[in-house]
């Protein structure tokens, strides 16, 4: 019987060889598999053991940070939100059951201390607990309380933007919410009237009016085809993409300069500017300023939306080949929808003079032990016009400011450059109102876009006064 | 080194390796400080050096490695349990030394263990009636559709741990009657004589298939019973034969009774939609559990376990997934050491077998180790997916006083058989190994 047995020995050494060999496929060479299974809610649940890093504003105030509940084995973190709606969308939210937005989840990596492509079985032998880091972002509390207050409870956004170096100091969407009470009020919060969730400053598509004029003059300045000088016949109606164009009241004007059409916001002039140029050096100067694509920000991708002409039926975003009244895109009519991002952007580069700068939240990555880990530089995304045209336009921008449609964003002793915009929506019954700008005229520090929804007044008269304050909250105190 | 002194010494390192596993844990819970990590290791290598001190005045020729590797086995099982639960391995700890008792009792009752083969048929009826026992109105109970469980008020058994034990001493003890018998015939000349036993054995495991509705147990006693005929026939094609019926009889009742089905589906695929969070969760959370582990684990207390509202994230983490948790806290070289640690175990046990000088002796021993590896091999498997999810036990280490007590009596009755062979080998040659 000895043999038998010994075979029998044999038999079970195989079947504890298959059981090892099991044990090493699922924890070793399918282990990233599994962890990647949607239904392994194992990572998420790791993560609440561990304290986030901090999201700080740019003068160290907290903007997130988390707290531990329970003791023990029990013992996990949540996160508190110490501003409540101030910053909602700009740094978002983080909870285990609903998910991530904002800085929360394009900086995810940092805040939570991931270890990157690194981790090897070296990693795994000398395994740290993993801290987060903090995360300093170039928001500011008190800039961002004014562009708050200046749009009044009124549904609208304010981006604003450093000109050098592309940080975004103030992103305000109305209605906003209060992320502490996401676990709780999520599905009420995201059916609400107004949307508070949906970010208008990175989501929302709204027609420019004639802030885009800037773009058109940019496109016609740079190419050399016009100077601020050149003269174009003004009147109202004019024919333009082979139909009547108005300007605002119907308003007849001579031959008149371009900058002094700038000052007047005169439609005929800048589209037949547009129609001149053509469309694809109209797009040409679109796609420089970053319009058709998602703007390079910090953000989550899933919260951006490109700016562009956007087919009515389809939603697609139309391109040079497609059929398009080049002469009304320019004037911000048309089919054209932007982002405040995209505006904001486009003030931003004429004032570094024609250079933009990719926009980032974040300024820079600190370590658990408080040293910084990593500073996120400025980065350059492209020159969009020469410096020569960009200084031209910027003197006719600060025109519109000191004699035309923005003089309401002037402040004292700081000379405003802008542009103003007033597009009608819902069939012209109320007016999408707009302004975006810089200051000061000469060194540039900070650019703005502002825009209110459903308002009766103009651009001018609306969102001009509140790009004044959230400037001078700005550059009073640089 | 004589070979109780092996076997004390043996028993150091185990203590050690409980009271560091349980400072671990401590360590790792980092509240509520306990100062009775080391009274736990005291107290275990008492319990040990005075399981050691009977077993040299009883049975001083035993093996000596069979009785620290189940200590071993033991302290693995303690420490996994304490870091779930400390009520639980109190209750575990009680266990164990209500299983020493039972093992003392063994020795001394069953000195003599070939009274056995008197009572083999009375033996034979009470293992079928533990088995179907569960199936019971009143106190029979199912857990995840199988009925391995009866519960008489707040205590749950485990019938089917002691009925492997009186299936195995039955079939060691009429196979080695028989076996002259089932040798002997010759293909033309094969009669029901022969393959009548098998198909006895056959039917009750399809019937435990039906009634107890569990594949895994049903596969052991199975397999067990196998085993035995090979050992006691050498003859390789009876086991064709009987893994052909078996098999047979498995695909049968997984096309015809929805349950063998459900679980053969699950076991396919656990991640299918509808499957996952429900019937497919406890394999599913098992297999994350180990994804989570990796070559050398989160530590001992570290790893992922409960939902943050206090729920355990594996489900039956201290019966059926136990292995799951050991990979995810120990890695994949924690758990093939564990592994290894049974292969041992069964390897002394086969060796106690091959010692032994007469058929039943032999028999037992080799039954006893078979049903013990495969009963590893089945919970085991079923955990790591190279067989369907079944509810049997991890012996030793698993949670649960029937298993323990159990597999207590197995390690005494193989520590008796160990001592016979190697004192008449000792008296013939004078030493053995």
């Amino acid at each position: 019987m000895n043999g038998p047995i010994t075979n029998l020995f044999r038999l079970v050494l195989v079947l504890f060889v298959l059981l090892v060999a099991f044990t090493s496929r699922w924890s070793v060479f399918d282990a990233s598999t599994l962890a990647e299974n949607p239904s392994n809610r194992r990572e998420l649940l790791e993560e609440q053991r561990r304290p986030r890093g901090l999201l700080l504003a740019d003068d160290g105030s907290k903007l997130a940070e988390s707290q531990p509940i329970g003791t023990g084995q029990a013992r996990r973190y949540v996160r508190r939100y110490p501003d409540g709606s101030l910053f909602s969308h700009a740094v978002g939210y983080s909870f285990v059951d609903r998910g991530r937005a904002g800085l929360e989840q394009s900086r995810n990596g940092p805040l939570t201390g991931d270890r990157g492509e690194l981790a090897s079985i070296v990693d795994e032998l000398v395994s740290e607990p993993l801290e987060g880091s903090d995360v300093r972002t170039a928001l500011d509390a008190k800039a961002q309380r004014v562009a708050l207050q200046g749009l009044g409870g009124r549904a609208g956004s304010i981006v604003v933007i450093e000109p050098e170096s592309g940080r975004v100091p103030v992103m305000v969407s109305t209605p906003n919410f209060d992320p502490n009470q996401i676990p709780e009020r999520f599905s009420q919060l995201n059916r609400a009237a107004g949307s508070p969730i949906f970010n208008r400053a990175t989501q929302a598509r709204y027609p420019p009016g004639s802030t885009m004029k800037v773009v058109t003059a940019a496109a016609a300045l740079d190419s050399g085809r016009f100077t601020p000088n050149s003269v174009i016949d003004g009147r109202s109606p004019k024919t333009v993409g082979g139909v009547p164009l108005n300007n605002f009241g119907n308003e007849s004007f001579g031959a008149i300069s371009l900058t002094q059409a700038l000052t007047n916001s005169v439609n005929t002039v800048w589209g037949s500017v547009a129609e001149q140029l053509g469309k694809g050096t109209v797009y040409r100067y679109m796609k420089r300023f970053g319009f058709n694509e998602n703007p390079p920000i910090d953000y989550p991708e899933n919260q951006l939306t490109p700016s562009g002409v956007f087919d009515a039926k389809s939603g697609k975003l139309l391109d040079e080949d497609d059929a398009v009244d080049i002469g009304r895109v320019g004037i911000g009519q048309e089919r054209l929808q932007v982002t405040p991002l995209q505006m904001a952007e486009v003030a931003a580069t004429v004032a570094n003079g024609g250079v933009r700068m990719e926009s980032r939240l974040t300024e820079r990555i600190v370590g658990a032990d408080g040293r910084t880990k990593r500073r996120i530089s400025p980065e350059r995304a492209t020159r969009v016009m020469s410096k020569g045209a960009a200084d031209q336009l910027k003197a006719m921008m600060a025109s519109v400011v000191r004699e035309g449609s923005g003089t309401a964003a002037a402040l004292e002793g700081i000379k405003v450059a802008g542009k103003t915009g007033t597009a009608e929506v819902d069939n012209g019954a109320s007016n999408q109102a707009w302004f975006i700008g810089f200051a000061p005229l000469d060194d540039p520090k900070m650019a703005v876009a502002v825009t209110v929804e459903r308002t009766q007044g103009q651009g001018g008269t609306v969102a001009a006064p509140i790009a004044k304050r959230v400037l001078q909250a700005l550059i009073r105190r640089g | 080194m004589s070979p109780r002194l092996r076997e004390l010494v043996g028993l150091l390192p185990v203590s050690l390796l409980l009271t560091a596993g349980f400072t671990a844990v401590y360590l790792s819970r980092a509240v509520n400080p306990e100062t009775i990590t080391l009274t736990y290791g005291a107290f275990f290598l008492g319990c040990c050096v005075f399981g050691h001190l009977f077993i040299r005045a009883r049975l001083p020729h035993a093996d000596p490695y069979l009785f620290p590797l189940a200590a071993l086995l033991a302290a693995f099982g303690l420490v996994m349990i304490y870091r779930i639960d400390r009520e639980l391995a109190r209750d575990q700890a009680t266990w164990f030394v209500i299983g020493l008792a039972l093992f003392c009792a063994t020795v001394v009752f069953l000195r003599d263990f070939r009274v056995l083969e008197r009572y083999r048929y009375t033996i034979a009826a009470a293992g079928v009636a533990l088995l179907l026992m569960p199936r019971l109105p009143l106190i029979g109970a199912q857990t995840n559709g199988a009925y391995l469980a009866i519960e008489l008020g707040p205590i749950s058994f485990q019938p089917a741990e002691f009925a492997k034990l009186a299936v195995i001493i039955f079939l060691a003890s009429y196979l080695g009657d028989k076996r002259d018998v089932l040798v002997r015939g010759r293909f033309p000349r094969l009669s029901l004589r022969h393959f009548g036993p098998l198909i006895v054995v056959w039917g009750l495991a399809m019937l435990l298939l039906v009634l107890i509705r569990d594949l895994g147990s049903s596969l052991m006693f199975f397999g067990g019973f196998l085993a035995l005929l090979y050992v006691a026939t050498a003859r390789l094609s009876f086991v064709a034969v009987g893994s052909a019926m078996f098999l047979g009889g498995a695909a049968f009742f997984a096309s015809t009774l929805s349950y063998v089905q459900d679980r053969i589906d699950i076991w396919l695929d656990p991640f299918a939609p509808n499957v996952v969070d429900e019937e497919g969760y406890q394999i599913a959370q098992s297999m994350f559990a180990q994804a989570d582990g990796g070559l050398f684990g989160q530590g001992l207390g570290r790893a992922l376990f409960e939902l943050p509202n206090g729920t355990p994230i594996l489900p039956a983490a201290h019966t059926d997934l136990i292995y799951a948790l050991i990979v995810n806290e120990l890695g994949l070289f924690g758990a093939a050491g564990l592994l290894l640690a049974y292969l041992l175990f069964v390897s002394r046990g086969f060796k106690a077998s091959l010692l032994a000088s007469e058929g039943f002796s032999k028999l037992l021993a080799a039954g006893l180790t078979a049903v013990f590896a495969l009963q590893v091999f089945v919970i085991v498997g079923g955990v790591t997916r190279v067989i369907p999810l079944t509810g049997v036990t991890l012996p030793f280490v698993s949670y649960g006083g029937s298993s323990l007590l159990a597999n207590f009596v197995l390690l005494a009755l193989l520590l008796i058989v160990s001592h016979d062979a190697r004192r008449d080998r000792f008296a013939f040659r004078g030493g053995v190994v």
